[in-house]
């Protein structure tokens, strides 16, 4: 199957693969784990039926999607010192404690509350249990921070210096966690994962509305998401072009290759809206652009110079038909999002935000948008920095372990068999769960299960009962 | 004398991670493991319950070793990872099977039996993968400059095939004495009846691995009998004997929380029995653990963070195994 590929490139492959994957969990459960602590904390407000049947039902897809992340996430741990040893020993000082960090605040926190998020309700009584679901919620956004900050150091490394073994290690750990690229990137990540899961659960309301406009668990819900899609939509257009702006000058290489700028610009780059880069020729073929824009964008102003790949070697180019393309597919998605936005506050005005069949429709086409920006942006960000994981100072191909090329393909084609299998049922399971509307009464994961059990008070029971009516 | 300083203080941290792990995931994939031999849905149902809100946390300790393997000892994962490619990535697959069962059994009915395999093979292939890791560990690994230099198949010997063997022996007893502590009748009489048999097969493959091992290297050897460290070392075996004698006892009074815990008891002995053939190494025979350790200011700024968050992390762990306490009833299926 991969005869004839070195063995970084399959390990390459493996990485990514196995990233894509796994990232589109994480994206979903952050954001839906602060969904439901808002939905319990409405629920304690108002005692409104609706919410809690809500927080059930979006708790057995979390359910079900957080395990899909916890286990694609443990190959991703090991996955450094298997295929990227090199790496791990040379980076392993500096960005080791930042996932062991990660692990400490994070993953214990969101796996220790987790059990009693999902079956400890009737055990320990509502307002014990939602402080089990906020700590799931705030361990999500710490595993965030400190993921997001290993990554960005990579991607722009400050506070480290290199030791007799050549191993990089920690002058300053401040600069080291708040490296420069660090708070635009994670703030762009955050939203992203916010407006993914608001687009999930809108298109699941729109379903239902769909079929049924008088539903009330759904018509709650798609009003939610989409006062996320109105609100953060065009929030994160501005991260993004705060984003683009940092990385224009920390990375200047990766924005001319999301450009698409093979020439250097002395006065006033294009904008390039399609094309197809020509990597080989060092050219846009069939460009399509906009005269002077691309400076107005990126410098604001008009005839700002702006120099191209050609002032770079070869050698330090990135894949740039990859980049160029994904960054274009991740931009076209946040603007359809921006649209959805846009339409429902209309609708909303109008008073016909549960009846527009329309509206619905376009809500539920957009379920995956906010998965597939996440991809785009990843591979965006990471195919551009090549050929460096940790830029400008080592090399992806110095990173790699001393493996055999068999032996990586090998161990690619178990993870892409298993991950068909594996994950695809589980989307279709998640896609079941969606399938039926949120009623009367809707239970929690075997909610059943902990109630029969020993070791419940009256009171808990009695409000849990109460709870459930 | 061991020296007290912080690569010591690390590899402390780092085995006492790695034990938390095989304490917490260790019945978890004994379960697993012992799921064939229950073949009825309900009683699936109840081993499953019995770990269903717990096993996330226990494979996060999984984590925290491998990471903070990466972090304090960068070198060492870095050659011992290429050195067990095949048994970590049979693992991960493992660990994928199985976690995703303890979700998807419960969304599907004409699937489930599909799951209940993927559970049951899944743990035992992760436990298998774990036993011959810690085997390929213990006879030595190639090392040359800073990298691995052995083959991909270095790991495949028939003392990593005896350690895969033993620790799959060694889950299962720690899962049916669990299912002996946390289940009732019918279930927790065949799980009694399971303990007799697994508790005598650990025994023998106690016995063989620890005779086994001294011949891996001379240093093993030296470590265990040379005059005066058979001082220390003598207590081991005479502990694991009076360990075994409680544990006969209590399973034949038919003790509900006891045979578990002097489960453990066995295993934190056979672990410590690990550590004295090691110690100083973290790759046997060439890399000590001052070799491979990070720097000092990477192992102290992860120290404060330890010292703080395991504490809590224990803690609010114990409190959610207090929530679950307690017998999982048979009637209380899923629907």
């Amino acid at each position: 199957m991969f005869e004839g590929w070195d063995a970084v490139v399959l390990a390459r492959a493996q990485f990514a693969f196995t990233m894509s994957f796994h990232i589109v969990f994480p994206a979903f459960s952050i954001g839906l784990a602060s969904y439901l602590a808002v939905l319990e904390a409405l629920w304690l407000w108002t005692r409104r039926e609706v919410y809690i049947n809500l927080f059930n039902y979006w708790l057995k897809i979390f359910a079900v999607a957080f395990g899909m992340g916890v286990v694609s996430g443990i190959v991703m741990s090991y996955q450094f010192g298997t295929n990227w040893s090199a790496f791990s020993d040379k980076t392993g000082p500096v960005i080791g404690p930042l996932m062991a960090y990660e692990v400490l605040t994070a993953f214990f926190l969101e796996a220790g509350f987790l059990g009693v998020m999902l079956f400890g309700l009737d055990r320990v009584g509502p307002r014990l249990h939602f402080f089990a679901t906020l700590m799931v919620a705030v361990g999500t956004l710490i595993s965030a921070f400190w993921i997001l900050s290993a990554n960005s150091w990579m991607q722009t490394p400050t506070g480290h210096a290199l030791n007799a073994e050549g191993q990089f290690i920690a002058v300053d750990w401040f600069k080291v966690i708040f490296n420069p690229s660090f708070p635009y990137r994670l703030v762009h990540m955050v939203l992203a994962a916010y407006l993914t899961t608001a687009l999930v659960v809108g298109a699941v309301g729109a379903w239902h509305l769909l079929r049924d406009p008088h539903l009330a668990g759904p018509r709650v819900m798609f009003s939610m998401a989409m006062w996320m899609a109105t609100i953060v939509a065009p929030l994160q257009i501005l991260a993004g072009d705060q984003h683009g702006l940092n990385t224009l000058e920390h990375q200047p290489v990766k924005i001319m290759a999301m450009e698409g700028h093979f020439q250097s610009h002395k006065d006033g780059a294009p904008l390039i809206l399609f094309g197809w880069p020509n990597q080989a020729a060092g050219r846009m073929d069939y460009a399509i652009e906009v005269p002077k824009l691309g400076s107005l964008i990126l410098k604001h102003s008009l005839d700002a110079p702006m120099a191209g790949l050609d002032t770079v070697p070869r050698e330090n180019w990135p894949p740039v038909p990859i980049t160029f393309w994904s960054f274009r597919i991740m931009v076209g998605m946040g603007l359809l999002m921006m649209g959805l936005g846009l339409l429902s506050l209309l609708m909303r005005f109008r008073g016909t935000l549960y009846n527009s069949r329309p509206l619905h429709m376009f809500a539920v086409a957009m379920a995956p948008s906010g998965f597939i920006a996440v991809l785009a942006g990843w591979i965006t960000t990471e195919t551009g920095r090549q050929p460096y994981t940790v830029y400008g100072l080592l090399r992806t191909v110095d990173s790699a372990s001393p493996l055999a090329a068999p032996a990586v393909a090998s161990s690619l084609i178990a993870f892409i068999i298993v991950y068909f299998v594996v994950f695809t049922a589980g989307v279709i399971y998640l896609l079941r769960l969606m399938a039926q509307p949120p009623h009367h009464g809707e239970e929690g994961p075997r909610s059943d299960v902990p109630a029969r059990a020993a070791g419940i008070t009256p009171a808990a029971g009695a409000v849990a009962e109460g709870a459930a009516r | 004398m061991i020296p007290i300083d912080l690569p010591t203080i690390w590899a402390f941290i780092i085995a006492f991670a790695v034990f938390v792990y095989v304490v917490m995931d260790g019945f978890d994939l004994g379960l697993g493991i012992l799921f064939p031999l229950f073949p009825k849905k309900e009683d699936r149902d109840v081993i499953m319950n019995s770990v269903a809100p717990v096993w996330d946390g226990n494979e996060t300790w999984l984590v925290l070793g491998g990471g903070g393997l990466m972090a304090a000892f960068p070198l060492a994962y870095a050659v011992l990872m290429p050195a067990l490619y095949t048994p970590m990535i049979v693992m991960l697959l493992g660990l994928v099977f199985r976690g995703v069962a303890f979700e998807f059994r419960w969304r599907t009915t004409r699937e489930r039996n599909r799951w209940d395999i993927a559970f049951a093979g899944g743990s035992l292939l992760a436990t298998l993968a774990q036993g011959i890791a810690l085997g390929a560990i213990l006879q030595g690994i190639q090392v040359s400059g800073r990298h691995y230099a052995g083959g991909w198949w270095d790991w495949l010997t028939p003392f990593s095939i005896l350690t895969g063997v033993a620790l799959v022996i060694g889950y299962a007893l720690l899962g049916a004495t669990w299912l002996v502590m946390k289940t009732e009748g019918e279930l927790r009489d065949r799980a009694y009846q399971l303990s007799w048999l697994l508790l005598v097969a650990m025994l023998c493959a106690i016995g063989i691995v620890s005779i086994a091992t001294p011949f891996l290297h001379v240093q093993y050897t030296h470590r265990w009998f040379a005059w005066p460290n058979i001082i220390l070392t003598a207590p081991v075996p005479v502990a694991v004997a009076a360990v075994t004698v409680m544990l006969l006892r209590s399973l034949a009074n038919k003790y509900d929380y006891q045979p578990f815990f002097l489960t453990l008891a066995l295993f934190a002995l056979s672990y410590a029995g690990l550590g004295i053939s090691m110690y100083p190494y973290i790759v046997p025979q060439s890399i000590t653990i001052w070799q491979a350790a990070s720097p000092e200011n990477s192992q102290l700024f992860m120290l404060v963070g330890v010292a703080i968050l395991i504490p809590l992390i224990l803690g609010y762990t114990a409190w959610a195994y207090w929530v679950f306490r307690g017998k999982v009833k048979a009637e209380s299926g899923y629907h």
